[in-house]
């Protein structure tokens, strides 16, 4: 798949501050990358670097095979940012706010109603946005962003502070827009709403990409002892299931978490169990979730340091 | 276009900004010119009447060749109408431009909307000539109607004195159309270079203010001696303010990036 986001030993420096330092990082065409960090990892100053908005200190930014330092113009035209703060006219209606961001990124008007439509902001387009709520605002932020059909969608927190049917409309358009070929990139530290949708997540930290992979390659690499969910007609009879060879701990919690050795063991722990006599009405890997896979990340940073 | 477009739609809706300016216009084109020219042209006293009259005595011949031959409470009006209330056609769009400019570009960084230009395909040069376009517009719709008004107004109060409407003078037209417009865009590029560097709406106005007062100062001394002698000096008087002004918007321009527009001033 080529490339649509490009890093290269970039770094930025704020006076005394590195806000992205030595960052490489590479983002598919049609993909969808999830930049995960605390505060102050450098996800906003990546995304400002994206589009040219900010200039780099070092390395060299690619997006669609453009340098957004010299063909700014066009990284721009072909890009939309949702930042954590809509950035919307307050005194101007919804309508006139999307007008106006048609007119920038040469747009169509006939755009505006079926974008507001999408993001079911349509009936308050004629209301000024100093009298929308946050999830409103947001909205309309996504609609304004969609208005040009963007070949590279950046959405910086964009979920912060938004009620469930917003949020979900968030996560709809990723999907929707990465179905059409769309490269996006989403920052976020609200590891819930990232989970399953991305095609590949970088951990960010101190301003540059720490680890980088598909949940299932960062499962495999970092979650070292698998877990299954076991259950049984007659639970009693997976009591001694921990002292199997293959499982490290077993866990009850309505049925058994059973943390194995390795994967691969499983066919045996199965077998054992069932000749055994054990009638087994469940078994189930336990993927780990993008938060616990986030904390493992995290420890494994911290003893490598 | 675009920006100047949006900027005025959100100037016209903003009734806390164009209600004071509406009212500042109409202080200095209406108020105080109907003040004066009701005093000076319904007096009954001598004393004031002779004053009038010395003073005039004072003026360059050319000026006192307008009022020959009428008596000295028209030719009171008439000097009063044409050459002491003249340069207030520059204080107003000056103070209604510069109130518009001074918050142009920080106040986008204050409302985060600047993130939204930052990271859009205009240009810098774009953003900043819409900006400009934005606050002098204001300004020059002001003078346009106050001047209006103005010219009604002192037509039908002197003009009778002096048989005949005769405002505006050829002076009047040259001060409004080549004259005010450079002292306008070089006091706003100074302003907009300001508004892209400091952190606060507060900070912006303070600076303008700063920066207007100068120039509607050196405004006033110039419009008042082109009155005077119109012709001529006016036309080199403009020449070297819009050579003036050239230079100070291309480099007002280029004191605005992007950068600024996200708050980091250009540093770093």
């Amino acid at each position: 798949m080529p490339t649509a986001i490009e890093f290269s030993h970039v770094t930025r420096r704020f006076g005394d501050v590195t806000a992205v330092d030595d960052l490489t990082l590479t983002a598919p065409e049609g993909s969808i990358t999830v930049l995960l960090g605390p505060n102050g990892a450098g996800k906003t100053t990546t995304v400002r670097l994206t589009t040219g908005a900010l200039s780099t200190n070092g390395g060299t930014v690619r997006v669609l095979g453009k340098d957004p330092a010299t063909d700014g113009d066009f990284v721009r035209a072909v890009s939309a940012v949702v930042p954590p703060k809509p950035a919307l006219y307050d005194r101007l209606t919804g309508w006139e706010n999307l007008r106006f961001a048609a007119d920038i990124f040469g747009a169509d008007h006939a755009a505006i109603g079926p974008a507001a439509e999408r993001f079911g902001i349509d009936h308050a387009l004629d209301l000024n946005v100093g009298g929308y709520s946050t999830g409103m605002r947001t909205r309309l932020a996504l609609a304004r962003a969609v208005l040009h059909d963007p070949q590279v969608l950046l959405l910086d927190e964009p979920t912060a502070g938004l009620d469930p049917e917003s949020a979900r409309a968030v996560l709809n358009l990723i999907r929707e827009l990465a179905g059409r070929g769309r490269t996006i990139v989403l920052c976020t530290h609200l590891l819930h709403e990232a989970e399953g949708i991305a095609d590949q997540v970088v951990l960010m930290g101190a301003g540059r990409a720490q680890i980088a992979g598909s949940q299932s390659d960062l499962a495999a690499r970092f979650v070292t002892n698998p877990s299954v969910i076991l259950d049984a007609e007659d639970r009693t009879m997976l009591a001694e299931v921990a002292t199997h060879d293959h499982v490290v701990s077993a866990e009850w919690n309505g049925s058994v978490h059973v943390r194995l050795t390795h994967l691969d063991n499983l066919p045996d722990l199965v077998a054992d169990l069932v000749a055994a006599g054990v009638r087994l009405t469940r078994v189930e890997p336990d993927n780990p979730t993008l938060e616990t896979l986030y904390f493992e990340m995290q420890r494994a940073l911290g003893d490598r340091a | 276009m675009t920006v100047a477009r949006i900027d005025l739609r959100r100037l016209f809706k903003s009734k806390d900004y164009w209600i004071p300016m509406g009212f500042l216009a109409a202080v200095f084109f209406v108020i105080i010119p109907f003040g004066l020219l009701t005093v000076v042209t319904s007096t009954t006293s001598n004393d004031l009447v002779n004053k009038i009259g010395e003073v005039i005595q004072t003026l360059p011949g050319p000026v006192q060749q307008n009022v020959e031959g009428v008596g000295p409470q028209a030719q009171g009006a008439y000097m009063l109408a044409v050459y002491l209330l003249a340069p207030v056609a520059i204080v107003v769009p000056l103070t209604i431009s510069s109130a518009v400019g001074a918050h142009a570009i920080v106040g986008e960084r204050e409302r985060g909307t600047g993130e939204f230009l930052a990271h859009s395909p205009l240009t810098i040069r774009e953003i900043f000539f819409g900006k400009m376009l934005a606050s002098v517009v204001p300004g020059f719709m002001a003078t346009g109607v106050g001047f209006s008004v103005y010219s009604l107004l002192v037509n039908v109060k002197v003009g009778p004195l002096i048989g005949g409407w005769f405002f505006p003078t050829a002076g009047w037209w040259i001060l409004i159309i080549w004259v005010v417009p450079p002292f306008i865009a070089v006091a706003l590029s100074v302003i907009l270079w300001v508004s892209s560097k400091v952190r606060s709406t507060a900070a912006a106005q303070q600076a303008a203010t700063l920066v207007s007062l100068p120039v509607i100062m050196a405004a006033y001394a110039v419009s008042s001696g082109l009155l005077i002698n119109p012709v001529l000096a006016a036309l080199g008087v403009g020449v070297f303010a819009w050579i003036l002004a050239i230079l100070g918007l291309l480099s007002g321009s280029r004191a605005l990036s992007r950068e600024s527009l996200l708050g980091f001033g250009g540093d770093g």
